[in-house]
């Protein structure tokens, strides 16, 4: 009994290295699957806090090109408007599940294999896990953690995610993955090689889950390739939203979220 | 005395995870190159210092930068590591003598200090580019990483320390 009680007195430091390397470890892998990256996010009072006080200083030296993405999104949302009105119709075509709640970047990272991005909005404007988040452009990323007044968002730039994407033109559809090369690149895989692909085709999202609505843009096609013995297509997607300077985004919440993932739980549940 | 030292202690934990989230993590260099001067906390904590207490400090250091850089554990791993291994680094680096009171790692020879920043620096960034990546067949982007991100860690804390070190007049 005395020798195990000096064996750990004189290996402390070695068992608390252990100990704590252990727990950190689990915390990344932990990190690794989506939807458990809850402990350790940027989206609690402090980090979130701390985040606000630097955007609230640093907001002002973009502020010009901030206001000209802003500009051009009004632009072509007017130009929109003005074509519906000719049309005098479709109206009726829009799809209302969907609401859009604006919110502000106020930490973004885009350097590493694993981006998030922080928002300035949380629970108590019913931002809730598993929302998609987009700017003016494109497609940003999914929601993967929120406090009562942050949230926190894998970024497409992330080795994790994986959005389901389709093409404008058809209706092949892939997951965008991320191969941590460049910042305005992202891959996009799983296009079987019956699809037709070429250099320039616009990428959108697919309907197929709540998350996006159908037809968010993504990117275009700037690259693919396909050796003769596989099947699918390697396709590297140029991003229509510039990750490095990301600012204004949209929350998308659907009507019917909740019940659609609850009926799909209890079928997952039941098989 | 021994309050001084803590207090010293708290002030230079606090501005070196401030100075790391609000304004290193954001230099992205070439694209995905940050520096880390945050381990410049486990680098000068005094030399005759409780070693378990130091472990915890480093866990609650990295932790701390994890919670700001959304990175689940990795700064944590890569700092409780070097932390553990500080004392074979500094007998390394500096001889034995280390454990007498004398020596001050801003007032060793340049060549001592490098040595010493440098392993401390390259160890703790393997780790955490390793845990990261978390991908043996990204093998290369991992050493790549752990290199130039050294490289400037590296030159960055050796300033630092310079020019918060006392002169000796």
């Amino acid at each position: 009994m005395q020798q195990i009680i000096f064996f750990f007195i004189r290996n402390k430091n070695f068992l608390l290295f252990l100990l704590l390397f252990a727990v950190s470890t689990a915390l990344t892998i932990n990190s690794h699957s989506y939807h458990k990256s809850k402990f350790v996010t940027s989206a609690n009072f402090l980090s979130g806090g701390v985040y606000s006080v630097k955007s609230g200083i640093t907001d002002y030296f973009d502020l010009e090109t901030q206001n000209e993405i802003l500009t051009k999104e009004n632009e072509r949302l007017r130009a929109i408007i003005a074509n519906m009105e000719v049309e005098e119709t479709s109206t009726t075509l829009l799809d209302t599940n969907y609401n859009f709640i604006s919110a502000k970047v106020i930490n973004n990272s885009y350097g590493r294999s694993k981006n998030h991005l922080t928002l300035n909005k949380g629970e108590n404007d019913s931002l809730k896990v598993d929302m998609g988040v987009i700017s003016s452009q494109g497609v940003v990323g999914i929601i993967n953690a929120v406090s009562n007044n942050y949230a926190s968002v894998q970024s497409v730039l992330n080795t994790n995610s994986s959005v389901v994407a389709k093409f404008k033109k058809s209706d092949h559809f892939g997951y965008l993955d991320w191969d941590t090369q460049q910042a305005n690149v992202v891959q996009l895989t799983e296009i079987p090689r019956l699809a037709p692909v070429a250099i320039g085709d616009t990428i959108v999202t697919h309907g197929r889950s709540t998350i996006f609505p159908e037809g968010v843009l993504i990117g275009t096609v700037s690259n693919f390739e396909r050796n003769p013995d596989e099947d699918y297509y390697a396709i590297d997607v140029t991003l229509f939203t510039d990750m490095t300077s990301v600012k204004h985004v949209y929350v998308i919440s659907h009507r019917d979220a909740g019940e659609i993932k609850q009926l799909e739980k209890e079928v997952e549940d039941a098989e | 005395m021994q309050n001084n030292e803590t207090i010293v202690n708290i002030v230079r934990f606090i501005s070196l995870v401030l100075a790391q989230v609000l304004v290193l993590n954001h230099i992205n260099l070439w694209g995905y190159i940050n520096p880390y001067l945050y381990p410049l906390f486990i680098l000068v904590y005094p030399l005759t210092g409780n070693k378990s207490l130091l472990i915890f400090l480093a866990f609650i250091l990295g932790l701390t930068i994890d919670m700001f850089s959304d990175s689940g554990g990795v700064h944590a791993a890569a700092s409780v590591f070097i932390a553990w291994a500080r004392p074979v680094a500094l007998k390394y680096s500096f001889g034995v003598s280390y454990q007498l009171n004398t020596l001050k790692i801003s007032t060793a020879p340049l060549s001592q200090q490098l040595i010493y920043i440098t392993a401390m620096v390259l160890l703790h960034n393997i780790v955490l580019f390793s845990m990261e990546i978390f991908n043996v067949n990204q093998i290369l982007l991992i050493l790549k990483s752990t290199l130039f991100s050294g490289i400037f860690s590296v030159i960055l804390m050796v300033f630092t320390v310079m020019l918060f070190s006392r002169k000796s007049s």
